[in-house]
């Protein structure tokens, strides 16, 4: 284990209705990591995603900078774990400037008007980071998916917390979209967040994690760099298809074929 | 756009808000008075500004300050508490057709103080009734959003609403039919058509800590209905706790509601209404609705309160059957626009 390893699992096994869904699950990531969490539809990225959150209860055991999850109350939580979601809700037709600063919410900071001069630094940094500075009085149900996307990743990066869990950000995005979420993403890592991606596009996951971990049936069946993890045997055997490799500008390409 | 604009946005949005409740407290202020001035004997403002702090005539200090006063305070609170129930149940359910009418809320509660009075456990101004009423009201608050589960649609919603105020009414219908008094009956039926006529401050005090209670209960809790509007989940990582906040919702909806009801009968559909009104003004943010939605309750019943006194007609109008016969087309109004999210396409 490394020094400056932020979140470790042992054992972690979830059961959803009976079923068990996630299954001794063991890991350790370091802060400044893009972590890519991969594996087929149903295979539990979403739930080991929201089990880190502490949202699913699981058994086994989380921590985060040397605390057991279970030890930490909601709002701790929630001020180290900025999570994410698919889909990127809002059913009311808010400003967007008003989503990104419930970012802050944890923070104590619950009302967008009053946000003290550290909030407002924070939800403005998130919002040039994610480059949703024009947009900020529109209302999100108005914005297009992509526009909605960055709305939602700033307000997960106003949070400012030191772990980013992001349920499938690229989903539904156009490729100048997802290149630019997964850019935004990198350059908080790069920051030192331990940045923490569910993703189906094996391409975007070899081009920009430093780790990937693939999760198969509720287990973690490999883990490692993106050329180790995503072996040509892990790929077939999980995946179940062979993928097109090479190196383009000094950067893993992969794209499934057949 | 630079970083002045953004919080200047922040700024113009604030001082527009403001302007509002403003109009709103100067609205009520005026309701109140030609509430207290209407009647038998009307009185101008001015006239009842006097009477009210001592002055004028010992007929206008009693007309006023004792049968118009406690009927224009309840006017008020009832409102005030029905327009903040709806808003904090939209707000819970991220779902403008919620309103505590269309769950059932006042049915259920008119139905726990039908049996105290049938059953003769309590004559109508004991705390029987509006903690009989309480319970009502919670129990069928808490089976609805039970059979909705979590992240319910429209849909679900309005048809296990209805489905449980059918229950309540058929029950009061039931407590009636075998009940053997006809003078019990008669005043049952009277007090279900919900009324502010002939109230004292004995009903006053009577409803006033349960609308209390309700409403510091869910004002308390403003905060939590903003960061709900990403979705039940995303609140939670953003450390709201969703099960206590449905749980103290339903019991502020409860005590609120509860507590009018015991003292007015069923007064449906401005919990539904009030928040509609104040969104093109305050903006659909759940939290800042709140106030506003209270304030509009508050003034829609004083008006209903005062229309009913002003139409002429051989016997009186119940303000609860005003309420009804103005807000069901309103509900109709939106099932109409909400068509495309009920009948299941994409919103």
């Amino acid at each position: 284990m490394r020094d400056d390893t932020l979140v470790t699992a042992q054992g972690v096994s979830v059961t959803l209705a009976g079923r068990l869904v996630l299954s001794d699950v063991s890991l350790a990531l370091a802060s400044g990591h893009l972590v890519a969490l991969v594996g087929p539809n149903g295979a539990g990225k979403t739930t080991l995603l929201r089990a880190l959150a502490g949202l699913v209860p699981s058994d086994g055991a989380i921590r985060i900078c040397d605390d057991a999850l279970s030890s930490l109350g909601l709002h701790e939580r929630a001020r180290r774990f900025g999570y994410l979601p698919q889909g990127h809700l809002v059913h009311w037709p808010l400003p967007a400037r008003d989503i990104v600063a419930l970012g802050r919410y944890p923070h104590g900071a619950t009302d967008p008007a009053r946000l003290t001069a550290k909030d407002a630094d924070a939800v403005l940094r998130a919002m040039q980071a994610a480059d949703v500075m024009e947009f900020s009085e529109r209302r999100v149900t108005e914005l297009s998916s992509g526009e909605r996307s960055r709305v939602a990743l700033a307000r997960v990066l106003a949070v400012e917390a030191p772990v980013i869990l992001a349920d499938e950000p690229t989903s539904s995005l156009d490729p100048r979209h997802q290149l630019d979420v997964m850019q935004t993403l990198r350059a908080a890592a790069n920051k030192g967040t331990l940045v923490i991606v569910v993703t189906h596009d094996l391409g975007l996951a070899a081009r920009f994690a430093d780790t990937v971990l693939v999760l198969s049936e509720g287990r973690l069946v490999s883990q490692g760099t993106p050329a180790q993890a995503l072996s040509e045997q892990v790929i077939g055997e999980v995946f179940r298809i062979s993928a097109y490799r090479a190196e383009y500008q000094c950067e893993q390409v992969i794209v499934p074929w057949g | 756009m630079s970083v002045q604009n953004v919080m200047a946005g922040a700024e113009v949005a604030a001082r527009r808000r403001a302007s509002v409740m403003v109009g709103l407290v100067a609205l009520v202020v005026m309701l109140v008075l030609i509430s207290l001035g209407v009647g038998p004997v009307r009185l101008s403002p001015v006239s009842v500004i006097d009477a009210l702090f001592g002055g004028g005539s010992d007929v206008q200090q009693v007309i006023v300050r004792e049968i118009r006063l406690p009927r224009t305070i309840l006017a008020f609170a009832i409102g005030g508490i029905l327009g903040l129930s709806g808003a904090a149940l939209q707000g819970l359910l991220r779902n403008p057709l919620a309103s505590p009418s269309l769950f059932g809320a006042p049915q259920s509660a008119a139905f726990g103080a039908v049996l105290v009075i049938a059953f003769g456990l309590a004559d109508v101004r004991s705390w029987a009734l509006p903690v009989a009423a309480v319970i009502g009201a919670f129990s069928s608050v808490f089976a609805l959003l039970t059979i909705a589960g979590r992240n319910a649609g429209l849909l679900i919603l309005i048809l296990a609403g209805l489905a449980l105020s059918s229950l309540a009414g058929a029950a009061t219908a039931l407590v009636m039919n075998l009940s053997s008094n006809p003078f019990v009956v008669l005043e049952i039926a009277f007090w279900l058509l919900g009324s502010l006529e002939d109230r004292s401050f004995r009903h006053v005090v009577l409803a006033l800590p349960f609308i209390a209670a309700g409403a510091i209960i869910l004002f308390s809790q403003r905060n939590a209905f903003r960061a709900l509007s990403l979705g039940e989940e995303t609140a939670q990582s953003l450390g709201v706790d969703v099960g206590r906040l449905r749980l103290m919702v339903i019991s502020g909806v409860a005590l609120g509601v509860g507590g009018a009801v015991a003292v007015s009968g069923t007064i449906g559909f401005i919990g539904l209404v009030a928040p509609h009104l104040m969104r093109p003004f305050v903006g659909h943010d759940p939290t800042r609705l709140l106030v506003p939605s209270a304030l509009t309750g508050s003034a829609l019943l004083i008006s209903a309160d005062i229309v009913v006194r002003i139409i002429p007609s051989a016997s009186d109008i119940k303000v609860g059957v005003l309420t009804s016969i103005i807000g069901v087309p309103f509900f109709l109004y939106l099932i109409m626009r909400e068509r495309r999210a009920l009948s299941g396409g994409v919103a």
